[in-house]
Order: structure tokens, then sequence, then C-alpha cells
């Protein structure tokens, strides 16, 4: 049996810890750890969303009220997002996004191929700055590195949660 | 050749227009709308919204990232709990992301309310008819979704009711405005999505 990983728990707590309070979601095995935890604490905003566009809109909505938020989402949930990621380049607002990826590293489900391999081209296109993560060891310094562009910069930041880190989904 | 029943508008349903002009139903039914913070959607509740209370800066219209301004005032709902949000969309904005009425039902902010302006038209693309000309009631969904307080607003009676709801501290409410094909009120807005957020938050939260 393997080790239960604990880099999702880092995440969770550097995000609190940078006071993000909005934690929106399309349920996903990839951030389940995080989802959780998000549900289990009382100081934050849980939600879920129908589609992950939402949770773009939201991110706005709560850096307009001055409240911080971050949205995950799988890789193929960037492709639902396109439209609002105008918020990017033409709002500037702030952003931090959690993707949790599928179609790369070790895939076997051919449909999440398109969307994974795309996914990083169209979040620079739209203003994001990627940060990849294929390593346990790189999870907090990345998630330290990305709340400091997203919170003090004020910009756009994507973290990617490979298939290296999270493996692949056996089918 | 294609059977009637795939073809949009062939149903026996279709909703009447509207009777309201927006350019008075609007202002009577929001009141006095330094009470909000005001979300608007795209194109003619843009307008709607911009003219109500320009020269203040207690709104924030968007003119793209169409069927988003549901979720932004959640967003904005949650993060200012004291303050009464309100998300002033159309039909068109709202059909393209309905599945926002379900996130705002779930999540229940007491805070929020949604006034959909309808007139059954994408008013800024040349007024084709939208959905609810043929018959979609966005209040049944909206009720259907589970937010608890919802009415439609059709003639000049309903509309005190509606203005009180929208303001009663207790749960997410959805009014949907029914309004004849008018345009919206003619002002110059700025499109800059950049400036119109500093400006919101600055008169917000003050200068950070």
């Amino acid at each position: 049996m393997a080790d239960v990983p604990m880099w999702p728990d880092e995440i969770y707590r550097i995000l609190r810890d940078w006071d993000v309070t909005q934690f929106s979601y399309v349920p996903d095995a990839g951030h389940a750890v995080l989802i959780n935890r998000s549900l289990e604490d009382p100081e934050v905003h849980s939600v879920a969303l129908t589609t992950e566009e939402e949770g773009v809109a939201m991110l706005a909505g709560a850096h307009l009220g001055g409240a911080r938020g971050v949205a995950l989402m799988q890789s193929s949930g960037v492709g639902n997002c396109v439209n609002m990621f105008s918020f990017v380049k033409n709002g500037q607002f702030p952003m931090l996004i959690l993707v949790s990826m599928r179609g790369d590293f070790g895939e076997g489900n051919p449909w999440q191929m398109p969307m994974g391999q795309a996914i990083q081209p169209i979040l620079e296109t739209c203003g994001f700055i990627c940060m990849r993560v294929d390593q346990p060891a790189e999870v907090a310094a990345t998630l330290q590195a990305a709340c400091t562009t997203v919170y003090q910069a004020g910009q756009a930041v994507a973290v990617l949660l490979t298939q290296r880190l999270i493996g692949a989904k056996a089918f | 050749m294609p059977s009637d029943i795939f073809r949009a508008g062939s149903t026996a349903r279709s909703s009447e227009t509207g009777v309201l002009d927006r350019c008075e139903a609007v202002p009577k039914l929001i009141g006095n709308a330094q009470d909000f913070l005001i979300i608007a959607g795209l194109a003619g509740t843009a307008k709607d919204v911009a003219h109500l209370c320009e020269p203040h800066a207690n709104y924030y219209a968007c003119a793209g990232v169409m069927g988003g301004a549901t979720a932004m005032g959640l967003g904005l709902a949650l993060a200012q709990p004291t303050r009464r949000v309100l998300v002033m969309t159309g039909d068109g904005e709202l059909l393209m992301n309905v599945g926002s009425l379900a996130t705002v039902a779930i999540m229940h902010p007491p805070n929020l309310s949604i006034v959909c302006v309808d007139n059954g038209h994408y008013g800024e693309t040349g007024y084709q008819k939208s959905h609810t000309s043929l018959g979609v009631d966005l209040a049944a969904i909206a009720a259907g979704a589970g937010i608890p307080t919802v009415r439609t607003v059709t003639q000049e009676a309903d509309i005190a009711e509606a203005a009180a709801l929208i303001r009663h501290p207790d749960g997410p409410a959805f009014v949907l405005l029914k309004v004849k094909l008018t345009d919206p009120p003619k002002i110059r807005r700025s499109m800059d999505a950049a400036w119109s957020k500093h400006r919101f938050r600055d008169a917000l939260l003050g200068m950070r």
C-alpha cells in the first residue's frame, strides 16, 4: 500500500496561511484532499460549481470584495473557462488556479489527451503564468511562489499538478 | 427533413413579451442603488445599472465574460457578508450559465439577490429571440434550483413586493423582470475592466 501523500495538506496549509477563504471546484479525485479540507474548515467557503468557469468569475467577484480565492479544476475544466479568462488580460485580476492534470504523463484515457496537452499554451495565451509540479518535494515551494505572485504581485498563476505527482488514473 | 419537434419555437409553449419599459421598471425595482453592491452582466443590464449608479462606484459592469455575472456576485457576496449584493443580469447572459443559479442555491448566501431583466431577446446583437421568448421560464429554473425566494414581475403592481424581496436580509432572492423590447438607457461607460476594478475596490475597500 502506498503511503498517503502529504503534499495536499501542505497546499491547504499554505493557502490558509495566505488567507485564502474561497475554495471553488467541480468535484475531482486529484483535488479530493483539498476539497475535503475546505469542507471541514468553518473559516472558509467551500463552493461546489456546476462548471469551472463559475469559479473564475467567483475569483473576480471575491477580489472586488477584498477576499482571496482559489479555483481547483481538472485539466479538462480549463477548457470550460477560456472566455472567463478575459478577466486576466483585460481586467488584470489576480487569479490562482490549481489544475490536477489528466492527459499527460502515463494517461490511458484518450479523451483526456486533447485538453491535457493543450492547456498550458491556452493558459499562457490567456495571460497565466504556469508552474508545473512533478515532485512532492517541489509542492510547497511552488505554492508559496504562486501565492506570492498572485496575492502580492497581482498576477494570474496556474499551478499544474502533473500526473507524475498525482499518479495516472488506472483503468 | 427534420421533424417540427426539433425546431426551436415549434412547441405549444411560448411566453408573452413583457409590457414594462426597462428604463422605468428597473429604477423602480432597485430604488436607491446605493443600498447595494451591484454586479451587472454585459449589454443592456450594464447600461441599466450604469445609468442608475453613476457617478457612484458601487457597481461593476461587464462588457464580456457572458454568463459570469451571477458567479461574480456570489464571490462578492461571500467576501462582503455585511453588504447587500445585487446581480443584474439579462435573459441571454443568464441562459449562458443557468448552472450558476444552482451554485447560488446550494451556497444560500443570505445577502445576494439576482434580478434578471428578461426581454426575451439578445438585444445587443440585433434582438434575436432568446429561449425565454420560446417558453423557457428562468424563474421556474431558479425555483427548481432551490433559490428560496423567487418572483416574476410582469406589471407595475408587482414591483413593490419584489423591491422589498431583493432587500430582504434572509436568503438569496431571484426576481425575473419581464420587459418589452425597448432599448436600455443610453449612457457612455468605461469598458476598461481594470480601471473599473480599481474604482470599485477603492470605493469599497480604500486603497490597497
